[in-house]
């Protein structure tokens, strides 16, 4: 078990980094360069100004008439996506990792907040599933690849969870935990968790279009 | 997943009878690889399948919620289904692909203001009628439309003698209103260069009249084409035949360059409006229309604010506004919209939701055009239209686009609300003071 503790530490945890960082560089670049060559009469649109008004708006969870029409899932989407950045990003664990490696520290959250924030995470994701599986209109979009996005980041955070608490084989659990969260940062280039990615250069884009061209509001 | 609402279009029916899988398939690959890029790979690559943008949709709210109506589901249903078999798809699918694409999305963008990442529905669908276009799928109304713009460079199969004799019938006839009024045909270096689109002069020549009598009463300096180029409207933008688009704003806009006029204003068109300064523009390369295109809405709203045009008595009758997408959620003109409403009229009810936040009429984006076989598809995909203008409890609509009178029309019948539908060039001739003729 040590030994395979060790791989996912260290070799496959350098790979996953790898793939990620490299990754994401290689589709944003091909990206842009694609859509120079093809899109050229949106590209052109593009205007920070209302782009920055677009994301701003829409990152506010009652702000827009979407998210003011699912009020629920909108909430769900917020606290899911806040809890995904902050908890691996400020995880005393995590940060140890990084001070062992690289020896760079950074403020930490407490524990149990980031225990809380872990289970309230999963929660998310049941509410996710429950509602592709129960309502109509998103049943009828969910394909394999839909599952799949729900599922890397709900099994990294449960495998996170069952090993602080130490339920089943802490170790297992550990090592799933890491392989899960490898698998995400791998996945978040060529999955539709690529929307990490481009999410906010598509709705830069929107916004751009109706801020300049269209003259109103895109929320 | 099954299609069970195939509609027969003796269009649609001979384009689909001519293809073969390989056509198919070299056809959509041509289009996916040649004319498309970073965006719509972004669109379908990062839709996360929320269905948040479900209720966008009003085809999706007026089938109770049948999840193939909503934006999503129809880009499903289509780009997505084409993906997924890497352009291996049957004729029968084009067909289907086809009746989603042209009749069932307005193209009205209404669902922008839902999806969270900013997807372009409008965008993908526009981009599937593009295929079937190439593939000569289409709808025989929608086709015939567009191949009189080829023929005619105007969409109603208007001879160019029928053009100016009916600018020519039309000023005879206000002459007895106005005695000295003009239409002035072709006269370089005017102001303004009046522009409508075809169906004008075809069967809603009263429009021709009144902006004529409008313009003669304020003093305007203005004009009208007798060549070729006169009709500003496109309905190539929506049929996918984006080589005509592009042709058609090329002579319009140099029939008014020609002419050495100021500006472009247009008549109360929503479409037509989108395709100078959104669609054909771009096509042409031109970031905005290389002359200024004034809509009906905010020209009015310059001759009534600036005293060019006086108000006898306001409209007394309570009366709603709708807000075509073209001139609303395209471009912005809200502000201009309500000031004149309220300039004209004592009692605007406004109808919910309203703004950009408005329901399309359903005929937009060409689905009218695609005739009579359709008419079922925009009545029964607008009942929350109807359930929306019966709640304002009014009996006037003022829609100042063409595609809006013609859908808001077919809704008022169908659904039995008994409600009048006015320009805002009706109400101003109406209203106006008027010179007394002797």
């Amino acid at each position: 078990m040590n030994s395979i503790y060790a791989f996912v530490v260290g070799p496959l945890a350098w790979i996953a980094w790898g793939v990620f960082i490299f990754g994401s560089l290689y589709r944003m670049v091909s990206m842009y360069q694609l859509a120079k060559a093809k899109d050229a009469s949106s590209l052109h649109y593009m205007s920070f100004k209302y782009g920055m008004r677009s994301i701003l708006h829409w990152l506010n969870p009652v702000g827009t008439l979407g998210w003011q029409s699912s009020p629920y899932t909108a909430l769900v989407t917020f606290v899911f996506h806040i809890c995904l950045v902050i908890v691996p990003l400020f995880l005393l664990g995590h940060v140890v990792l990084w001070d062992q490696f690289f020896g760079i520290t950074w403020p930490t959250l407490p524990d149990t907040i980031a225990d809380i924030m872990s289970i309230v995470l999963v929660a998310c994701c049941v509410y996710f599933g429950l509602r592709r599986f129960l309502q109509r209109d998103v049943r009828f979009l969910t394909t394999g690849k839909d599952w799949v996005a729900l599922a890397i980041p709900a099994l990294t955070f449960l495998f996170g969870i069952l090993a602080y608490h130490q339920i089943g084989n802490d170790k297992v659990m550990l090592v799933l935990h890491i392989l899960c969260g490898e698998i995400m940062l791998i996945s978040i280039p060529f999955s539709r968790l690529s929307h990490m990615l481009f999410g906010f250069f598509t709705r830069a884009y929107m916004g751009s279009e109706f801020g300049g061209v269209r003259r109103s509001k895109d929320w | 997943m099954t299609f069970d609402r195939k509609i027969a279009d003796a269009g649609l029916e001979r384009g689909v009878s001519r293809l073969t899988p390989q056509r198919i398939e070299n056809t959509l690959r041509q289009v996916l690889e040649g004319e498309t890029g970073a965006k719509l790979k972004l669109y379908a690559e990062t839709c996360m399948r929320c269905g948040l943008c479900s209720e966008a949709c009003h085809y999706y709210m007026s089938h109770d919620k049948d999840p193939s109506y909503s934006p999503a589901g129809k880009v499903h249903q289509t780009l997505g289904e084409i993906l997924r078999k890497d352009c291996k798809v049957s004729p029968e699918f084009v067909y289907q692909m086809a009746q989603i694409a042209y009749t069932e999305c307005n193209l009205c963008r209404r669902c922008v203001h839902y999806c969270p990442i900013g997807i372009d529905t409008g965008y993908i669908m526009s981009t599937m009628r593009r295929m079937c276009h190439k593939l000569g799928v289409i709808p025989q109304y929608l086709q015939d439309t567009a191949n009189s713009h080829s023929a005619t460079m105007n969409q109603m199969w208007l001879k160019d003698d029928e053009w100016m004799d009916t600018l020519q019938w039309q000023e005879d006839e206000a002459r007895d209103e106005m005695p000295d009024l003009r239409i002035p045909l072709d006269k370089e270096g005017a102001e303004i260069y009046y522009s409508v689109i075809a169906p004008e002069p075809k069967f809603r020549t009263q429009l021709i009249y009144q902006a004529a009598y409008i313009m003669n009463e304020a003093g305007v300096d203005f004009t009208m084409p007798t060549e070729p180029g006169w009709d500003n409207s496109d309905m190539c933008m929506y049929s996918g035949d984006f080589e005509m688009m592009g042709r058609l704003k090329k002579r319009h806009f140099e029939s008014a360059l020609d002419l050495k006029v100021k500006k472009i204003v247009m008549g109360e068109c929503g479409h037509a409006f989108r395709s100078v300064y959104d669609q054909g523009n771009r096509w042409d390369g031109w970031e905005m229309y290389p002359i200024e295109v004034i809509h009906s809405v905010e020209f009015f709203w310059d001759l009534i604010s600036s005293g060019k045009i006086k108000i006898r008595e306001k409209f007394k009758e309570p009366i709603t506004i709708h807000d075509p997408c073209n001139i609303i959620r395209g471009r912005g003109l809200m502000e201009q919209s309500r000031k004149l409403a309220h300039a004209l009229c004592e009692n605007v009810v406004e109808m919910h939701p309203n703004l950009e936040h408005n329901y399309c009429c359903t005929a937009g984006g060409g689905v009218i055009n695609c005739g009579p076989p359709f008419k079922n598809v925009r009545m029964k995909g607008n009942r929350v239209k109807a359930e929306q203008l019966k709640a304002t409890g009014v009996k006037t609509i003022l829609a100042p686009c063409h595609n809006c009178h013609g859908g808001l029309e077919d809704i008022v019948h169908y659904y039995e609300l008994g409600m009048d539908i006015k320009f805002f060039g009706d109400l101003i001739y109406d209203l106006m003071e008027k010179p007394e003729v002797e």
